[in-house]
């Protein structure tokens, strides 16, 4: 359970901090510019985006073979800027995980591996680990948007708290999610293609 | 006389201090300061000066796009791929100091790119006096501020000018057309900072920073 509260927190040093998860460029559109449009985003970006990376997280907790779950996670993620998101949060995860919980299983991960595989790895619980992975999907933007947009911080976290997480978490338990999420994959391909102010990695 | 390849124990002479040099790849040093101080300015100053002869690259964090990699690509000082720029998601100082993901990042991706470095320089965004590197990252840092900013800086003091290995005053030359006094701002520094050097210089007069490039040359 420490080991999830610590990857849950945004002060842990895993890089979590540069990722919006395509709020900046939510942000830059004019699609969210106030607390309900950015309760909209987040509770779509959960049921979506989150659940998926959730549903891996738990799967790799259970000991399933890693690198055809990385495998796995690469096929149902069609942007590739968000699959390099993915793996650059699971590298620098990885890399503060390697001096805090060194372990056989870690070196098990492939090279540069996706973010929730190594959260499922380092947690070892399912539901823990699919926790930990679905509040991140949505802690990160929404952190991102009072940062970006200098929301209340007090409604911005009313509204994360406010968020089934751990109805997707359990839901992320009992299989493989295969869910798409269009909007977001066309947000993070025009972030990273994006000409002029970007100050985030995704 | 300053060739220093193969060398790589910064921090050797310095004993087992939060300095040493323990990652066990090229040398790095952070510039960090407030915003408009002169750090990619001076950075450039150092690639001009030490670019021939030690083997360089450069990271920079400015929070607005790439700006300073821009500027050092423009500016010729460094061949474009020794460049890299990183985003900071709106915090500069988070990304020197608590979190240094994706900074680590990007040295490697500079160390895989050109084997056997002699020194990266990581350049953060323009933050506050507070903003220091965190020794995971660098192995010795520079604060830079700047006459314009005002003659108090210096002993508003903040963890940027007590404890940096090297304080610079830029912009020396602006003085008299701010009214800063530079006698104050000197002997500020030096009562806030003990023993720890201090450099004023103007870029404007001594382009390629001799005496700081003399003092990184002395780290390596």
């Amino acid at each position: 359970m420490l080991t999830a509260l610590i990857l849950a927190d945004s002060r842990f040093p895993g890089g979590g901090h540069v990722h919006s998860g395509g709020l900046e460029e939510a942000a830059a559109r004019g699609l969210v510019v106030d607390e309900p449009s950015l309760e909209s985003f987040l509770h779509g970006r959960l049921l979506t985006a989150g659940l998926l990376a959730a549903g891996f997280a738990a799967a790799a907790a259970r000991g399933e073979d890693l690198a055809e779950l990385d495998a796995e996670l690469d096929a149902r993620t069609p942007s590739p800027a968000q699959r390099e998101a993915s793996r650059a949060q699971g590298r620098g995860m990885l890399r503060a995980a390697r001096r805090a919980w060194p372990s056989e299983r870690l070196s098990a991960l492939p090279r540069d591996p996706h973010q929730p595989l190594v959260i499922g790895v380092l947690v070892g619980d399912a539901f823990e680990a699919a926790l930990t992975c679905a509040y991140l999907s949505v802690s990160g933007p929404a952190s991102a948007a009072v940062r970006l947009l200098g929301l209340d911080p007090f409604g911005v976290n009313a509204i994360v708290a406010s968020l089934d997480v751990e109805e997707v978490a359990a839901r992320a338990c009992k299989e493989l999610p295969a869910l798409g999420s269009p909007a977001l994959d066309l947000l993070a391909e025009a972030h990273v293609r994006r000409e002029g102010v970007r100050l985030f990695g995704s | 006389m300053f060739d220093v390849k193969g060398c790589v124990s910064l921090g050797a002479n310095h004993g087992p201090d939060p300095h040493d040099h323990h990652h066990g790849s090229a040398p790095r040093i952070g510039i960090g300061g407030p915003v408009g101080s002169g750090k990619t300015a001076l950075t450039a100053a150092l690639c001009r000066a030490l670019g021939s002869q030690l083997e360089l690259a450069v990271v920079t964090n400015d929070i607005y796009t790439t700006e300073d990699a821009d500027f050092l690509r423009r500016a010729g000082v460094l061949d474009p791929s020794r460049i890299e720029a990183v985003q900071t998601g709106c915090c500069p100082h988070t990304a020197i100091r608590d979190d240094i993901t994706a900074n680590l990042d990007a040295v490697e991706r500079l160390e895989h790119r050109f084997s056997g470095l002699d020194l990266v320089i990581i350049e953060s965004g323009g933050d506050n006096l507070t903003a220091v590197f965190s020794r995971g990252l660098v192995d010795r840092q520079i604060f830079v501020v700047d006459v314009a900013g005002g003659d108090k800086v210096p002993r508003k003091g903040g963890p940027g000018v007590t404890t940096a290995d090297l304080l610079v005053i830029n912009k020396i030359d602006l003085a008299p057309y701010v009214g800063a006094d530079m006698d104050v701002m000197i002997s500020d520094a030096h009562r806030m900072r003990g023993s720890l050097p201090v450099i004023a210089q103007s870029l404007v007069e001594t382009p390629e920073a001799p005496e700081v490039a003399k003092w990184v040359l002395e780290q390596l």
